[in-house]
């Protein structure tokens, strides 16, 4: 049997299935039992996903409500809002939310730029493309604990070359707060780049080439192109890119973690949540940090989704 | 002869996005073939200066990175096809099926695709040792089940949308029985999406470090990523460099390996959840 008359016994096919579903009560008995087929195959996945996050999350809430340290589980004890208060006016919370929202607010910003130029190169690039395509996704696929030593080695004093290249002689990148983070960032958006270039680029070639012919026709410049044309067609991947890379940014642990350890003020909020719970066994200061980050995480995606849905909207009224 | 001149200047700017991307990977190299002894030495050059096997030797004389090796692969594997498995159910459910919870099941996916998983390295940590499954691979693998779901079950609803199902009809009009209409005709379209997914879901697992290290504490459940970062706390003034080099290197090798054969199907699978879904 050859593809050929498969696709016209498809066509056969799809009409003899829309006369036997005029009939309603083939239809109703056919429904049903198509609901009761997509409960039953969504089940697994809507069980594993609601119990291994939705319950831990709710016991975090339950144990925020209480001083509780593994290390002196008898002195567990219900004290209600009060580790919120601790947490929210320690100083260490607030520096750390500082941290992390710079690291987001940059990395996110260079990659949003680097990411364009290089689906732009991908988009034109004629001899090697898939050469190109193939090199960008290894930093995608790396490890990212792996990509943060190698970027750390290579700015260490003992070890690196970049001070020998760039005639810093004896600067210690690692030993103040702005320097680490650059060096942090840099790490993050070597790593993560790729995925927002590759987004980029499935938008860009959705933009209609006739659309550009014809600005050029008219007399467009390069640039009129790019911000008339190009970019509000690329709205919707851009949207999305934005919004991944944020709250992927926003959860940054493995970089400070591997380059600093959270030394000279470079703790994020994963990190400071990771070291309540997992090294001081605070298990309950530490819940409550952990609701405050997942709120925090929360507040992100509504202002986001929020500002989606109005770009849509426009869009839709655009059209 | 002027698209000629462009052609080439594009391809000049190719080059370049390569330099940045495979850069820091030629120095991890370069590092791991260092003399550990020698290696810091003065004033540090890019390449080495005399090429040595020892930190290889290291590395797999170390009983710690070994099993690490055998417990990142074991976990990723078995969650990888656990995760594409069930989340295959769901993708079929989603492109193909007319049910209620459609809607509550795809935005369920997306906030937990969102979900700060730090949040959970305390309960989760609780709750392990409670039930007995912390630092073991089944203690891993749930996690790493949950978290790949999202991925998995946009990407592969995405292909399958995209699956002329009536195909399936077709071949049983010929005479074909159900389970043959299955194996040769649905089967070998699916395929390539689900295989996509596949790699994904393993690039995930194999990288994520802060539940393995959270979530284990011997080297009967921990993972590479998380052997490493302790492979340099053990000393604090004799790091060693060279040897983590070697390690990364080893690791690294899985992830360059499946890129270079699959690098179309990746690059498909990346966009296709995100752009059209």
């Amino acid at each position: 049997m050859n593809l050929t008359t498969v696709r016209s016994r498809a066509r056969l096919a799809g009409g003899t299935h829309s006369a036997t579903s005029a009939a309603p009560a083939a239809r109703t008995d056919r429904s049903r039992h198509e609901r009761r087929l997509g409960l039953l195959l969504a089940a697994p996945s809507f069980v594993v996903m609601v119990a291994v996050t939705a319950y831990p999350l709710l016991y975090a809430v339950v144990l925020s409500l209480y001083r509780y340290r593994l290390t002196d589980p008898a002195g567990k004890e219900f004290i209600g809002l009060e580790n919120y208060v601790t947490v929210l006016r320690d100083p260490i919370w607030w520096a750390d939310v500082a941290t992390t929202a710079i690291i987001t607010l940059v990395s996110v910003a260079v990659e949003l730029v680097l990411g364009f130029a290089f689906a732009w190169v991908m988009y034109k690039v004629l001899r090697g493309r898939s050469l190109v395509r193939t090199g960008i996704l290894i930093p995608y696929g790396i490890v990212t604990v792996v990509s943060a030593f190698v970027w750390r080695y290579a700015f260490q004093l003992d070890s690196g070359f970049v001070n020998q290249w760039f005639g810093l002689a004896e600067f210690n990148w690692f030993g103040g707060r702005w320097s680490s983070l650059f060096v942090i960032t840099l790490s993050e958006i070597w790593k993560t780049t790729p995925f927002i270039s590759l987004l980029l680029l499935a938008g860009l070639v959705q933009v209609p080439g006739e659309l550009l012919e014809a600005a050029t026709v008219d007399g467009a410049t390069a640039r009129q192109r790019l911000q008339k044309v190009i970019l509000p067609n690329m709205k919707a991947a851009i949207m999305v890119a934005l919004l991944f890379r944020t709250l992927d940014a926003w959860r940054i642990f493995d970089n400070p973690y591997v380059m600093t350890g959270g030394a000279n003020n470079t703790e994020t909020l994963s990190f400071l949540a990771y070291r309540q719970n997992v090294s001081l066994v605070n298990l309950g200061a530490g819940s409550a940090v952990s609701v405050l980050l997942f709120l925090t995480v929360v507040l992100i995606a509504f202002v986001f989704i929020k500002g989606f849905r109005t770009d849509l909207g426009q869009m839709k009224g655009q059209r | 002869m002027d698209g000629r001149r462009t052609s080439n200047w594009w391809s000049l700017w190719g080059a370049l996005v390569l330099v940045w991307a495979l850069f820091p990977l030629a120095w991890m190299v370069s590092l791991s073939f260092k003399d550990p002894a020698t290696f810091r030495s003065g004033s540090p050059r890019f390449w080495p200066e005399s090429w040595t096997w020892e930190n290889y030797r290291t590395v797999f004389d170390n009983s710690l990175f070994t099993a690490a090796l055998r417990n990142s692969f074991g976990i990723a594997l078995i969650a990888t096809v656990l995760s594409v498995v069930v989340a295959m159910f769901a993708a079929y459910a989603i492109a193909r099926l007319d049910f209620p919870g459609k809607n509550i099941l795809l935005s369920l996916a997306l906030a937990i695709a969102m979900f700060p998983q730090a949040a959970l390295v305390g309960p989760l940590f609780d709750m392990w040792r409670g039930l007995g499954i912390y630092d073991t691979w089944i203690g891993l693998i749930l996690p790493y089940l949950t978290f790949a779901l999202p991925l998995s079950i946009w990407t592969m609803s995405a292909f399958f949308r995209q699956i002329p199902w009536e195909m399936e009809q077709a071949a049983q009009v010929d005479g074909a029985t159900p389970w043959q209409a299955f194996r040769k005709v649905i089967v070998p379209l699916a395929a390539p999406g689900v295989f996509t997914t596949a790699i994904l879901t393993f690039f995930f697992c194999w990288n994520e470090f802060l539940l393995a290290s959270s979530l284990t504490s011997t080297d009967s459940a921990r993972t590479v990523p998380a052997a490493l970062s302790f492979f340099t706390g053990q000393s604090q003034f004799e790091s060693p460099v060279t040897a983590v080099m070697a390690a990364s290197v080893v690791v690294t090798i899985p992830v360059v390996i499946l890129v270079l054969l699959f690098q179309r199907r990746i690059v498909a699978g990346l966009t296709a959840g995100a752009v059209k879904g």
